[in-house]
C-alpha cells in the first residue's frame, strides 16, 4: 500500500476533535445513560458466562470489534481526516480525534517502542468506568478488564484501514492500579488484495 | 410494605456510591475492617475510586450519541442471538434495564435534595427525608418529568390513565420519538419488535425501588406524523391498587 495521500489536513489533530465538539452539540446524549449502558452490557455479560472473566473480556473485544468495523465510517465522516503517514500519526489521531469524538477524553500516547510500532494510551479519564466497581470475589480484579471493549474497537476500526493491530489493557484503575493503560501493537500493514488479473 | 425479593438485593449494592455525610464515615470504616480481615478490593494507591469522586461530577456532562447507538445497537444483537423470539428478546432487553432503574432511583432522590434545600435545612427537618412517591400519580410524574430528562435531557410526551373501567390499574407514558430507537432498524419479521423494552425495564426499576409492584411494556403506536412512536403501558399489581385506595382515604398526597 502506498501512501499516495499525505494527511491533506492542515490541522492538528487536537484542533479537529475540539471544532468537532464545538460543531455537533445535537448529536450528544447524556454521558451517564452511555455509561450505565455499558454497566448492564458488562453485569449481563458476566451472568451469561457465569462471572468466567476471561470468556467476558474475549465477548467485550468481540463486541468492540464490531463496533469498530461500523464507527471507523462515523469516524471518518466526522472528522474529515485523510490518510495517516505512519503510525506514529496513527496513534495521534485515535487518541486526539478519535477518544475525543466518541468518548470525550484524550488519553496520552507514550511507550513508543524504538521502531514505532508499539505504544500505550494511558487514560486520565474513561467514561466507561464510572461508578464502577468491580464484583469482590477475589477474581474479577485479577481476571477482568472491564473496559476490553475498547480494544476490539480499535483492532476493527484500524482492519478497516487496512492496518492489523493487536491491542490489550496492561493495567486499570478498578483493578487498584495507579493508571489504566491500554498497549497497541501495529502488527502488520494490510495489503490490498486486488483480483487476480489475466495474463 | 415488603421490597420485592427482585430488589431486595440490589438495593444493598446501589447504596454503596450514594451515601453522603455520616453514613459514609461509616461506609470507610467498614471499609477499612474488611480490608484488615480480608484481602477485599485493591484500591489505587491516587485513590481513585467511586468513593473519592463526587456523584454529580458527570452529571451534565454529554457524551456522543453515536457511542450510545453503537453500544445500544451491539447489546441487542448480542441479545438477539441468546433468544428464541421477539417477547424473549424483550423480556432480556427489559431485564438489562432493570437494576438501571433502581440505581436512578436513587440518584434522582440524592439529586432533588441537594439542590431543593441545603444539607443543613434537610436534615434540621429531619423527619421528611427525600420525599420519595407515594401515591401513583407522583411517581408517575418523577418517571415523566425527572427521570426523562435525565435520561433524554426532555420529559416523556404525554402521561395517560386507562379510560376503560376493566384495567384502573393501567397507566400510559408516551415518548413519540424515543432515542433509543433512532439508530435501530428491525427486519421485516420482527416488526413488532421494539428496543424501548430496555427502557420500559428501567422505568419498572423506579417503580419496583419505589415499592410499587408493577409490569411495564414497551409498544409501537406510529403516527404519521410520529413513525416511531412508543407507548409504555404500566400495570400495577393489586396490592398496589388496594394501598393507593386506603392511602386516598387517608388524605396522603
Amino acid at each position: 500500500m502506498t501512501n499516495g495521500f499525505r494527511c491533506i489536513s492542515v490541522l492538528e489533530p487536537e484542533l479537529i476533535g475540539f471544532l468537532h465538539m464545538r460543531r455537533t452539540r445535537v448529536d450528544k446524549v447524556n454521558a451517564e445513560l452511555v455509561t450505565l449502558t455499558y454497566g448492564t452490557i458488562v453485569a449481563q455479560l458476566c451472568q451469561d458466562y457465569d462471572s468466567n472473566y476471561q470468556d467476558v473480556n474475549k465477548q467485550l473485544d468481540k463486541m468492540g470489534y464490531n463496533i469498530g468495523m461500523r464507527l471507523i465510517e462515523d469516524f471518518l465522516a466526522k472528522s474529515g481526516v485523510g490518510r495517516c503517514a505512519n503510525f506514529r500519526e496513527t496513534a495521534d489521531m485515535i487518541a486526539k480525534v478519535g477518544f475525543k469524538i466518541f468518548l470525550n477524553v484524550t488519553p496520552t500516547v507514550t511507550n513508543w517502542t524504538s521502531d514505532n510500532t508499539q505504544f500505550s494510551l494511558i487514560f486520565e479519564e474513561n467514561p466507561l468506568a464510572d461508578f464502577v466497581e468491580l464484583p469482590d470475589d477475589g477474581r474479577a480484579q485479577d481476571e477482568l478488564w472491564f473496559s476490553n471493549i475498547l480494544c476490539g474497537v480499535l483492532r476493527g476500526s484500524l482492519e478497516m484501514v487496512q492496518m492489523q493491530i493487536e491491542a490489550h489493557f496492561v493495567s486499570d484503575v478498578l483493578r487498584g492500579d495507579d493508571t489504566t493503560e491500554m498497549r497497541v501493537s501495529l502488527v502488520r500493514y494490510i495489503e490490498d488484495e486486488m483480483p487476480p488479473e489475466e495474463e | 410494605m415488603a421490597a420485592p425479593p427482585r430488589h431486595a438485593t440490589m438495593q444493598s449494592i446501589s447504596n454503596g456510591g450514594i451515601v453522603p455525610g455520616t453514613d459514609r464515615q461509616q461506609t470507610q470504616q467498614t471499609q477499612a475492617q474488611l480490608s484488615q480481615q480480608s484481602p477485599g478490593l485493591r484500591v489505587p494507591s491516587n485513590r481513585k475510586t467511586i468513593y473519592d469522586r463526587h456523584l454529580n461530577r458527570s452529571r451534565n456532562t454529554e457524551l456522543s450519541r453515536a457511542s450510545f447507538a453503537f453500544l445500544f445497537g451491539e447489546m441487542v444483537t448480542y441479545a438477539q442471538r441468546r433468544v428464541t423470539g421477539i417477547q424473549d428478546l424483550e423480556k432480556r432487553l427489559n431485564e438489562q434495564g432493570y437494576p438501571l432503574g433502581l440505581r436512578l432511583l436513587d440518584l434522582l432522590f440524592y439529586r432533588s435534595t441537594s439542590t431543593s434545600s441545603s444539607a443543613l435545612s434537610s436534615s434540621s427537618t429531619s423527619s421528611s427525608p427525600p420525599n420519595r412517591p407515594l401515591r401513583i400519580i407522583t411517581l408517575l410524574h418523577l418517571i415523566h418529568g425527572p427521570l426523562w430528562r435525565l435520561l433524554f435531557g426532555r420529559a416523556a410526551d404525554a402521561l395517560e390513565h386507562s379510560v376503560s373501567p376493566d384495567t384502573p390499574n393501567e397507566y400510559m407514558i408516551t415518548d413519540n420519538d424515543p432515542m433509543v430507537n433512532t439508530y435501530i432498524s428491525a427486519p421485516r419479521d420482527m416488526s413488532m419488535l421494539n428496543c424501548a423494552a430496555y427502557v420500559a425495564g428501567i422505568i419498572e426499576g423506579v417503580c419496583d425501588g419505589c415499592g410499587f409492584e408493577t409490569k411495564v411494556s414497551a409498544h409501537n403506536q406510529p403516527t404519521e406524523l410520529w413513525p416511531s412512536r412508543t407507548v409504555f403501558l404500566v400495570r400495577f399489581g393489586d396490592p398496589v391498587m388496594e394501598r393507593e385506595k386506603v392511602l386516598e382515604r387517608a388524605g396522603v398526597k
